[in-house]
């Protein structure tokens, strides 16, 4: 009986993955060996939404085995509300890099059974080493940062929060994303209040912009 | 009873009322400017502004608002910060809907063709301009203004919308072609006198060679993108006014869909195909790769030319990425030398119409401080800009200015101060394209198409006449281009309907006569009736 079992489970398994190929559906690894401007198929959990603009919305999206990043997806301002964070979705799309940053664009989605958040994983180690860019757009954190300082976009609150943190007498770009997280936040508050000296722990996702940029989501300070 | 009869009279004088203004919204009567600025009051208005992702930017606009609220201390001006116009633009669309809108706005005219639609809600300045005591140069200024004569004539043409102006130019700026020269020598090309299409091409195609690894000969990178457009609006406005195409008439017809522009995207696709050509949209900022050491052509607006070159004020990029090189700045490529043309851009501002005739003075004199002398040489020289009054330009702290190029570089910044002085020289061969309501969806169509070119092909899809007719009806319908330019003229100080049609303002009439004829009858019987009851 426990045969019978295991070899039903078996071919169902295998139905379902071949359904998947069928579908031209990749894994992280698959969309990763992908060519940039090839078309891109991925089944992934929105953890994030950056913006609704004019029937085009942008996610931060992470599977169990890497992370997306979903620019300007075709997306109504009603089913915007819908996408909330652990929703699964299939997206159709084309891979793309902009300055740095690999995204998914000119995409179409549909949403699937499934919810999935991913846990924050500590990335600290990597800062500085060319490991830390097979973790882009996941969620992440980064402990015991100092503060060296801080810059409004604009010079005053309303914009984005150019922020500068170092580690071992190196220092590294983030950004408060005005998108993600507008000045109404408890992070941007909480980052727009930080001193230079302040050690922290910070999360966010995994952004590139001419160099690793990530949107921080939240601070506090480091345990 | 005779209350009933009170209630009956009172709705049907409300029926009537409301059928007298069923003919939608009026809006806000036609600004009329006020004989005095009432100074014993505090008004309190707003200011849009748009920055270049620029902190000097906006340190002069706070600064010019502090110095403004000094001189008319009953004045308060509230600023909101932009990067963005198509934001400013979907703010104010939003705002006009809701009674909102700012006083004074940073916009292109493309998108004050749009905000007229609402009713009376942008102010015509015809009149404001001339106006002896508050207009340019008027007598009861408190601050030293230009005269009309003073502000560029081309400058302040551009913003004339169907016969009238609507806004006021604030700076200027056009595009310009930022070379790395050294990499153009490397690849045994002189740059010419004058630059043409032909030659970017070319030197460009021959940039875009890389071995198996797919390393390029010229930077020994594996990225490379020899040409580089930030716009790609005005790389296809700029093409097709060169080859005097079509684009649109004055009047909103759309020209754009025709064999030229077939054929300009049929070579735009022919050196994507080779890996000379991307734009910003799809890559990144032309600055950046210019930097780099990943480009040898890269066309942006004068004012991006504080990010351009190794000793750039402003840089993008780690310090480990940047290489050094020889910049050059010319104008943008043409297909007729001998005739030059190219496109002139850069914020004007315009002013919102509100209930209160004196909160509109007093937005228009913050607006006409914005084209003083210290307003216009200060954000002027925060980017290769150019003031939009000849008081400015012919000032002897601007003359200054320019003369002091390269003495650093931050404020003297030789690039930046050649990319002014190349739309200086070049204001009469600086052209518009027609305003009207829709002609910034036509922009935005004109730029896409290039966009969607370069796409194709990356994506290695066929670029034929099939595709080039199917792209054409998608911008149709994508931006509603079959409706553009209609009821343009119509909105301006008439109501969003327009004026009534002979025969609905008949209908309407009769309806009007027949209830005030009810009413009469009602009345009338009411009346009867309590002189028999009185018998």
């Amino acid at each position: 009986m426990k045969k019978f079992i295991a070899a039903l489970l078996t071919l169902s398994m295998l139905f379902a993955g071949c359904a998947a190929l069928a579908e031209g559906i990749m894994t992280h690894a698959d969309y990763v060996a992908a060519e940039l401007d090839s078309e891109v198929v991925v089944e992934t959990y929105v953890q994030a939404k950056q913006s609704w603009w004019d029937n085009k919305a942008t996610f931060y999206c992470q599977s169990e085995d890497g992370a997306y990043f979903l620019y300007e997806m075709a997306c109504s301002e009603e089913e915007f509300a819908k996408l909330v964070p652990g929703t699964k979705i299939r997206v159709t799309g084309y891979k793309a890099e902009w300055a740095g940053e690999v995204e998914i664009v000119d995409a179409t989605y549909e949403i699937l059974e499934g919810s999935f958040i991913a846990e924050a994983a500590d990335v600290t180690a990597l800062l500085g080493t060319d490991e830390l860019i097979a973790h882009q757009n996941e969620f992440v954190t980064f402990k015991g940062m100092t503060v060296v300082g801080i810059e409004y976009k604009n010079g005053e609150p309303g914009d984005d929060i150019y922020v500068t943190l170092s580690k071992n007498d190196q220092e590294y770009s983030f950004c408060v994303e005005r998108y993600l997280t507008d000045p109404e936040t408890e992070v941007y508050k909480a980052v727009g209040e930080l001193k230079a000296g302040d050690v922290i722990d910070v999360e966010g996702y995994l952004y590139w912009y001419e160099g690793v940029n990530t949107h921080i989501t939240s601070v506090k300070a480091a345990a | 009873m005779k209350s009933k009869h009170m209630a009956l009279a009172l709705l049907l004088v409300l029926m009537l009322a409301l059928l007298s203004g069923c003919h939608g919204s009026r809006g806000l009567s036609p600004f009329e400017i006020p004989n005095e600025l009432d100074l014993s009051r505090t008004h309190e208005i707003t200011f849009w502004a748009k920055n270049d992702t620029n902190i000097t930017q906006v340190e002069i606009y706070e600064k010019a608002i502090a110095d403004f609220e000094k001189l008319y201390p009953n004045i308060r001006v509230n600023m909101r910060l932009y990067t963005d116009y198509g934001r400013i633009y979907n703010d104010v669309i939003t705002n006009i809907a809701t009674g909102t809108t700012p006083n004074v706005c940073i916009t292109y005219p493309d998108h004050i063709a749009t905000y007229m639609t609402g009713v009376n809600s942008v102010v015509a300045l015809d009149e404001l301009l001339i106006d002896e005591r508050y207009g340019l140069g008027g007598s009861a200024l408190m601050f030293d203004s230009p005269t009309r004569e003073e502000i560029v004539p081309q400058f302040l043409g551009e913003c004339m919308l169907e016969g009238r102006y609507y806004a006021l130019p604030y700076m200027r700026s056009t595009e310009a072609l930022y070379i790395n020269k050294t990499f153009v020598e490397k690849l045994g090309y002189t740059l010419p006198e004058k630059m043409t299409w032909d030659f970017i091409w070319e030197v460009s195609d021959a940039a875009a060679l890389k071995d198996e690894e797919g390393v390029y000969a010229l930077n020994g990178q594996k990225v490379m993108i020899p040409f580089i457009y930030k716009s790609t609006d005005n790389m296809m406005i700029q093409m097709l006014r060169q080859k005097d195409a079509g684009y649109s008439t004055a009047e909103g017809e759309v020209l754009i869909f025709n064999d030229d522009t077939k054929d300009l995207l049929y070579t735009i696709a022919d050196h994507v195909k080779k890996g000379a050509f991307s734009t910003f949209k799809i890559s990144s900022y032309p600055a950046n790769f210019l930097n780099a050491g990943q480009c040898v052509f890269a066309i942006d607006s004068t004012a991006g030319a504080t990010w351009m070159g190794p000793d750039a004020p402003l840089i993008d990029i780690s310090d480990d990425k940047l290489v050094d090189f020889e910049i050059e700045i010319m104008p943008i490529p043409q297909f007729d030398p001998e005739n030059p043309s190219m496109i002139s851009q850069g914020p004007s501002v315009c002013l919102f119409n509100k209930e209160d005739p004196q909160e509109v003075l007093a937005s228009w004199l913050f607006m006409q401080y914005l084209l003083t002398n210290d307003v216009q040489i200060a954000y002027s020289s925060t980017e290769g800009y150019v003031p939009v009054t000849s008081k400015a330009q012919q000032s002897e702290a601007y003359q200054e200015y320019l003369a002091r190029r390269g003495e650093d570089n931050q404020l003297y910044y030789d690039v930046k101060i050649d990319a002014s002085k190349l739309l200086m020289e070049h204001v009469d061969d600086t052209f518009v394209t027609p305003v009207y309501n829709g002609s910034a969806s036509l922009r935005n169509a004109a730029g896409q198409m290039i966009e969607e070119v370069t796409k194709s092909v990356r994506r290695k899809k066929t670029v034929d006449d099939a595709y080039i007719e199917k792209l054409y009806a998608d911008m149709v319908s994508l931006y509603r281009l079959d409706s553009t330019g209609q009821g343009a003229a119509s909105t301006v100080d008439s109501g969003s309907l327009g004026e009534l049609p002979a025969m609905s303002a008949a209908l309407l009439s009769g309806i009007a006569l027949a209830w005030v004829l009810i009413i009469a009858y009602v009345l009338r019987e009411a009346w009867k009736k309590k002189k028999a009851a009185v018998r």
